[in-house]
């Protein structure tokens, strides 16, 4: 009933855990049973281990929180070795999560992922908390048409572009990632902003910005989501402080086919189990049967 | 597989002084001392949970012990007896009792004395093992009643001299004369005993207390630097050996 499909790859639910906020899967099947999900995406790989931005990492704020952990992670090699085989077990789509600062590190993990068993390669050309490259090739999209044709080339796997909601332009963005080979768009990653800490005088993140999620975000990723899906042929996956089935209904009503939960998995371990049944319930009851029913109807 | 996110029912909720409150939920918990639970007492504002360590456990119920700094804080203060809030845990791997033999020094700073009672009580019960307890606060101590009257080493200083020696707890503190010390405390406390119990040639165990997001390992914001690269003090700590960690000054 709520099975959907993603370029390719039957997903059971339209409900995935997003990259960064699930770590590789591991840490959240002490708290529920993993399987449950639609898929997982994978915390953002890099060619080499990154060991990630020094300082405060984290900050609060109303109905949000702020971020910049800056792509930490053990590399797309150790992450073939020591975590996908346990991903693999988890019953659930794998979508492995890439990052990177120049073409050719992007274009030789994705040379190596494409060898692997992961289902999806989601490029992340968005991540606002590396100094070079990450969201840099998320802005203007005549360099994000670049670097998605030649990840393109490197790999037969179905290929999901994640955007940036600080793209100058998310239509364009998307129609040239698109037209550059991209099998589906995901979107929204975090939003950049600033935090200061008024008594020190001082911007709390080294970086000075860092970027927002949760549920403060939701209404100009939905925007954002509706604005896609309305200019894109491909599967749309939405995200963007979703907490509540309401919130997931939302954005498959704004043309998402799946959608990602992120911040909110810190609420609760298995609130993603909650979503997915709040949606199976609502479906119930409004009788809809399909999720193609409501995909994209406030157009 | 056994979910440790649990809806729970507040047994207390008392203050014990100017900004501190000692609040007790009902249930059974198997927990080891220096490990923590996220506390939520709200829906959906604030966000994230808050990371309270374990300050004592018995039969019947669970006792945290809490400084009212912020938005989450001060929610916990206002809960009566009877209201529901959301334990996620235990997490972190807490202190490897076994670790702690000989003399023993426990030495924390303000708030930092919370978990340190509760290690005081597993403690006292080994046998071959004598603690000692040094605490140091700005002003008027708290947190200490299972410990005064029971231990038979009580050092503490106060900043403003209104109860024992004045200033820092650590500047009487001497390393020398124990096997291991433990401390929970402010970072730069935390850092300066540190140096001095290397220089004393001492081992010592300490409490990270990060910002936390997730709690359970998963989201990297709480990591803290060590020779062995970074680690998460949520899910590889709290709990450090201070040999391990390379801090700033
Ligand atoms: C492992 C661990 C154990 C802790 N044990 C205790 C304890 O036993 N008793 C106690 O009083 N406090 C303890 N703390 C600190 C406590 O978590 C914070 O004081 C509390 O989260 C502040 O929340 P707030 O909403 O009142 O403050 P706000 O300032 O409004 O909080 C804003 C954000 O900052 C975070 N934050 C603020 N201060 C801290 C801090 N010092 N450490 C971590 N996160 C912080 C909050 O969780 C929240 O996300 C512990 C922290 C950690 C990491
Ligand atoms: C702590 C944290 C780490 C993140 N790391 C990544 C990452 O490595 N790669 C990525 O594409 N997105 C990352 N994100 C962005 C999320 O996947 C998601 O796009 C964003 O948080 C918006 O969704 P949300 O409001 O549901 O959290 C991270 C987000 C958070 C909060
Ligand atoms: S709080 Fe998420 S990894 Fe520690």
């Amino acid at each position: 009933m709520t099975s959907v499909n993603i370029c390719g790859v039957e997903l059971k639910n339209p409900v995935i855990a997003a990259s960064g906020t699930f770590g590789f899967g591991g840490e959240f099947s002490d708290y529920f049973d993993v399987s449950r999900l639609g898929g997982i995406s994978s915390k953002g790989l890099t060619l080499a281990p990154k060991q990630g931005n020094d300082g405060v990492r984290m900050h609060e704020v109303r109905s949000g929180m702020m971020n910049s952990v800056g792509l930490q992670n053990p590399g797309v090699e150790a992450f073939i070795k020591d975590e996908l085989p346990q991903m693999e077990k988890m019953n659930t789509a794998v979508i492995a999560n890439l990052g990177g600062s120049t073409i050719e590190d992007y274009v030789r993990a994705a040379v190596m992922l494409d060898k692997s068993s992961i289902d999806i390669l989601e490029l992340n050309i968005s991540c606002p908390n590396v100094k070079e490259g990450g969201m840099a090739f998320g802005i203007k999209s005549c360099v994000a048409y670049e670097i998605v044709g030649e990840v393109r080339k490197a790999t037969s796997k179905p290929l999901m572009v994640k955007l940036s909601p600080n793209a100058e332009d998310i239509c364009d963005m998307a129609i040239n990632c698109c037209k550059a080979g991209a099998d589906a768009i995901s979107l929204v990653n975090t939003f950049k902003g600033i935090a200061i800490d008024i008594k020190s005088r001082k911007p709390v993140f080294e970086n000075i910005s860092a970027g927002v999620s949760g549920p403060a975000i939701k209404p100009m990723a939905l925007r954002m989501v509706y604005e896609v899906c309305g200019c894109v042929d491909v599967p749309v996956v939405g995200m963007g402080g979703i907490s509540t089935y309401e919130d997931a209904i939302e954005f498959i009503m704004a043309g998402s086919h799946a959608i990602q939960v992120g911040t909110a998995n810190f609420i609760k371990p298995d609130i993603c189990v909650d979503i997915i049944e709040g949606i199976e319930a609502f479906m119930a009851r409004e009788g809809i049967k399909s999720l193609e029913e409501i995909r994209g109807i406030i157009k | 597989m056994k979910s440790k996110y649990v809806e729970a029912a507040v047994y207390k909720n008392e203050q014990i002084s100017d900004c501190v409150f000692r609040l007790s939920v009902k249930g059974s918990f198997d927990v080891k001392p220096g490990q923590f639970f996220m506390l939520r007492a709200w829906g959906q504002e604030p966000l994230l949970s808050r990371p309270i360590s374990v300050h004592d456990v018995d039969d019947e119920k669970i006792t945290f012990l809490y400084h009212v700094v912020g938005r989450g804080t001060q929610i916990f203060s206002k809960l009566r007896e009877g209201d529901d809030i959301s334990l996620l845990g235990p997490l972190g791997n807490g202190f490897e009792l076994d670790m702690l033999k000989g003399k023993v020094a426990l030495v924390g700073g303000g708030i930092g004395v919370a978990p340190l009672n509760y290690l005081y009580k597993k403690l006292s019960m080994n046998e071959g093992v004598e603690v000692s307890f040094h605490a140091g606060y700005r002003s008027q101590p708290f947190g200490l009643e299972c410990i005064q009257g029971s231990c038979s080493l009580l050092n503490i200083a106060t900043e403003d001299a209104c109860v024992g020696e004045k200033g820092y707890i650590i500047d009487y503190f001497e390393p020398k004369l124990y096997d291991i010390v433990v401390c929970c405390g402010p970072e730069i406390m935390m850092s300066k005993l540190i140096k001095k119990c290397e220089a004393a040639g001492v081992p010592i165990l300490v409490s990270m207390e990060k910002k936390m997001a997730c709690g359970i390992g998963a989201c990297l914001v709480c990591t803290c630097k060590t020779k062995d690269g970074n680690k998460r003090s949520c899910a590889d700590g709290p709990v450090f050996l201070g040999s391990e960690l390379i801090l700033n000054d």
